[in-house]
């Protein structure tokens, strides 16, 4: 038998290093945005307190005689935008996927998969032109308001982008469910509509909450629409069909006029920092019930 | 024998998947409260066979019945049947335990609940004698609130017969239930088997001839999709009419 050449290892040892580095890489990304973020955001509290930083509702870092620096409203505004999006969708994304899965020709489904999964190829800003254009004015048509601008509207908007990703990964779900699960439900004398609800849903529901979870890790992220659509307050919203501006508007509408290296401009990344983490429980959650989802209970 | 004794008829039985023919002028008279099992080589039909007197070869797209099934002197395939009904009469048990990722409670409880009986007392007697009746209840009385996943194959196998019991049926089909168990458990569900045929009617798809010869009072002989010989099972195994059948049963294939 012929010996390995030198050369060979050293180009097999090569490869590997290359592949290991792309993977670290990801990882350095992440490290390096979180540093970012804690640098440039943990000098606010040098100024303003955290808890004022957490608890006050007020917003208004560029007032003359009195700063003030509390993320409430933002944050609340952020969580009623995305709950009120997952309302939406969450019905709706679950009857959708059942259908795909359950009920739908392989034809049809063929058909209408992909479709859902173009919708997630939207750009946002496009969304948002729609917010302003149709919704806003069926919604202030609807509900006799002045304009339709308003934590609503960012909600509707929210969960149309929402659904691709909670309708796919349900599908999956739902599709994964054993047949042999179907086949002793249905045997047992029990209709198709019964055999999805009792037997079905339950057996796909760590995948569906997965998917809820990785559409809400969207949906709070998501900046250009709810920027466009939700008439930008950012006041302590009353109801939903009040203006508001979510942490990731204010992010996006003030860091291009912020001064740099004032409180004002480290308070925008403190608030990323917190928008960081938000997601990231989101994403952690998500990720612990696909795994276990992932093991078949 | 006269039809009144005959649970089910089969007369002349075509099934196609598509353009294949499965079975070929299936006829068959399984006798009320015996079992009657169903023997042949892999691929003959006989599992076929016995989704068809329970319809579930509907669920699969492209399939077509010719010929009459007649349950209690009933044709199940006629146009106005209700299958839900139907599948309330004729219980079925799978190849493979397939229990719900439910508690063993609420798995023997399903089929009830899902014909409308809310009444707790009255769910918790259903689950105990089907338990009791699958010989089951002295192993998992003490634990009917954890997973059925949890519990080993062959319970799993029985609390499975406990489910198609609790749903008060008058025939039970079983597709190989035992292909999947050791021998201590399947000696188990035979035992049960034999038991449970005082109340039910049953047919059983199996593998094993031995297996045939041991619990069924009558048996039927599949090939390449059409009946080669059927009849007492001692017949059968003793006296066959057929060479193939000999063959068979003699182990020269299959």
């Amino acid at each position: 038998m012929q010996k390995r050449g030198k050369l060979s290892k050293f180009k097999e040892k090569a490869i590997e290093w290359f592949f290991f580095g792309n993977g670290i890489l990801a990882i350095i990304i992440l490290i390096g945005i979180f540093t970012l973020l804690l640098k440039e955001g943990l000098p606010t509290f040098q100024e303003v307190s955290i808890k004022e930083f957490l608890t006050s509702t007020d917003w208004n870092p560029t007032s003359y005689s009195n700063r003030s620096y509390g993320i409430v409203s933002l944050v609340y505004s952020t969580l009623l935008v995305t709950v009120g999006s997952l309302i939406f969708a969450v019905p709706l994304g679950i009857a959708c996927a059942a259908y795909l899965a359950e009920v739908a020709h392989p034809r049809m489904r063929e058909i209408l998969k992909p479709t859902v999964e173009i919708l997630a190829g939207i750009p946002s800003v496009v969304i948002g032109f729609l917010g302003i254009v149709l919704v806003g004015p069926m919604i202030a048509k609807v509900f006799n308001l002045s304009n339709g601008l308003n934590a609503i509207n960012g909600s509707i908007l929210l969960g149309v982008m929402a659904l691709p990703t909670i309708i796919s990964i349900s599908e999956d779900a739902i599709s994964a469910v054993p047949e042999e699960y179907k086949q002793a439900s249905l045997a047992l004398g029990t209709n198709e509509w019964h055999t999805l609800i009792t037997v079905t849903l339950p057996a796909a529901l760590s995948g569906i909450i997965a998917a809820v979870m990785l559409g809400m890790g969207r949906a709070i992220g998501e900046t250009m629409a709810v920027l466009m659509a939700t008439g930008n307050a950012p006041a302590f919203p009353e109801s939903i069909f009040d203006s508001v501006r979510t942490m990731t508007a204010t992010i996006a509408v003030e860091l291009g006029e912020v001064p740099y290296n004032t409180t004002h401009y480290y308070s925008l990344f403190a608030i990323g920092l917190v928008l960081f983490l938000m997601t990231f429980v989101v994403n952690l959650i998500s990720d612990l019930v696909l795994h276990k989802y992932g093991e078949g209970e | 024998m006269t039809n009144s004794t005959h649970k089910i008829i089969v007369e002349d039985l075509d099934f196609y998947y598509d353009d294949f023919q499965a079975l070929e002028k299936v006829s068959l008279k399984a006798p009320a409260n015996q079992v009657t099992a169903l023997i042949g080589p892999s691929g003959c039909g006989k599992s076929t066979f016995l989704r068809t007197l329970n319809r579930m070869n509907d669920l699969i797209e492209g399939t077509q019945v010719e010929g009459k099934v007649l349950i209690d002197n009933e044709d199940i395939y006629q146009d106005d049947l209700d299958v839900v009904s139907l599948r309330k009469r004729v219980g079925m048990v799978f190849q493979d335990p397939n229990p719900f990722p439910k508690s063993i409670y609420d798995n023997v409880a399903y089929g009830p609940k899902a014909h409308g009986i809310k009444d707790k007392d009255k769910l918790d007697d259903i689950v105990e004698k089907s338990l009791k009746r699958a010989a089951l209840w002295d192993e998992v009385h003490d634990r009917l609130d954890k997973s059925a996943i949890g519990i080993s194959g062959g319970q799993q196998q029985r609390l499975c017969i406990a489910r198609a019991l609790a749903v008060n049926p008058d025939v039970i089909l079983m597709d190989e239930p035992t292909s999947a168990l050791d021998p201590v458990a399947t000696a188990k569900i035979e035992e049960l088997v034999e038991e449970l045929k005082e109340n039910y009617t049953i047919i059983i798809v199996t593998h094993s001839m031995q297996q045939a010869a041991r619990i069924s009072d009558y048996t039927a002989f599949f090939l390449t999709g059409e009946i080669v010989e059927a009849g007492p099972t001692e017949k059968i195994f003793e006296r066959p009419e057929d060479q193939r059948t000999e063959d068979y049963i003699t182990g020269r294939f299959g």
